[in-house]
């Protein structure tokens, strides 16, 4: 086995570097409509690809987590807060998931 | 808004994301403990790379006993997102923004909080985001090294309850716009769409889930950039991005 404090550190120096390149190079607004329009849908996509269908493989009933999804869905839609949604989502599978 | 009142707001807004991380965290930490982490190295862990997936894929590596330059290959890969989200957030903050504001901001650029800072009009607030940082990667760190020391005192259905505490933002993250601007709504629908198909699609499902998102990211918002491009500048489109009500 090698030294795990190494291996935790190299990982450490990998996830700093790929954070802090671009936010550093990158000084001035960029102007090309192509790269502007890009990322700004990135965040979006990036969100909803690793929200589905993750939610349903991380809780114990997939049921539990499609039904969290939805109604997270319709709270949101219908204006409900950051903190009002994360809590609603939790509470749903902790109800449905002592019934199924 | 001052300095102190923002930094409360981020704190405020970072709940929910660092009870998602302790779940997650919490479960992160079992799996070091496998390995043979102990907790002051599980702590290490996340408090240096702030990161689910690529904690995971490092950890499958050292449980292998793999070289240093495959385990900082697979952290590159599990991660590779994050460069994508930096450029995004380099669009998003001030010129007049210190320098080292840069380097502290890039610490804590992970998909979760990330969000919460591009979910904010305007250009981002250092000091909103140090307070969301604050919470959430301690929770996170601390989560870890709790799982590393204590794997069985929370049962499996509060874990899974708990977790989905993360999802529960994203989705609060990406409606609001998506109810705003079509080309957004879109962009989720079909985002969903696709993202359900290359988990169930022989061979594609192969693919780690870490590259998987990479790819469907460009390919989606490219596709979303040409067929509906934005009209001004990103850190000057106050009305198109997340009105941020509840703050």
């Amino acid at each position: 086995m090698k030294n795990i404090y190494i291996y935790i550190l190299i990982m450490g120096l990998v996830s700093y570097t790929i954070r802090v390149l671009p936010m550093t190079l990158i000084r001035r607004p960029i102007k090309n409509q192509f790269i502007l329009s890009f990322l700004y849908y990135v965040p979006y996509v990036t969100l909803a690809v690793m929200t589905f269908p993750a939610i349903t493989e991380a809780t114990q009933s997939p049921i539990a987590g499609m039904a969290a999804l939805i109604l997270g869905i319709l709270a949101s839609w219908f204006g409900a807060s950051l903190f009002q949604v994360s809590v609603l989502c939790c509470a749903v599978v902790f109800v449905l998931e002592l019934v199924l | 808004m001052n300095q102190k009142q923002l930094f409360g707001a981020g704190m405020r807004n970072g709940m929910p994301v660092c009870l998602g991380y302790i779940a997650v965290g919490f479960s992160i930490g079992i799996a070091a403990k496998a390995v043979g982490l102990n907790a002051l190295q599980g702590f290490l862990l996340s408090l240096f790379n702030n990161a689910s997936a690529g904690e995971y894929a490092g950890l499958t590596v050292m449980a292998a006993a793999g070289s240093y330059l495959e385990i900082a290959l697979m952290t590159l890969v599990a991660n590779a997102r994050y460069l994508l989200m930096s450029c995004a957030l380099s669009q998003r903050v001030s010129p007049e923004m210190k320098f080292c504001h840069r380097l502290f901001l890039s610490y804590g650029i992970t998909d979760e909080l990330f969000g919460l800072g591009i979910a904010r009009p305007g250009y981002i607030e250092p000091a909103y985001m140090y307070g969301a940082f604050s919470v959430a990667l301690t929770g996170w760190s601390f989560g870890t090294m709790f799982g590393v020391l204590a794997g069985n005192v929370l049962s499996a259905r509060l874990i899974s309850a708990l977790s989905v505490a993360l999802f529960g933002m994203f989705i609060a993250i990406i409606i609001p716009p998506a109810k705003r601007d079509r080309a957004v709504l879109l962009c989720v629908i079909v985002s969903f769409a696709a993202s359900f198909a290359a988990a169930n699609l022989p061979v594609i499902a192969e693919v780690s889930e870490g590259t998987r998102t990479i790819v469907l990211t460009v390919v989606i918002s490219a596709g979303a950039a040409v067929l509906f491009p934005v009209k001004k500048p990103t850190g000057e489109n106050n009305g198109d991005v997340d009105s941020g009500q509840d703050v």
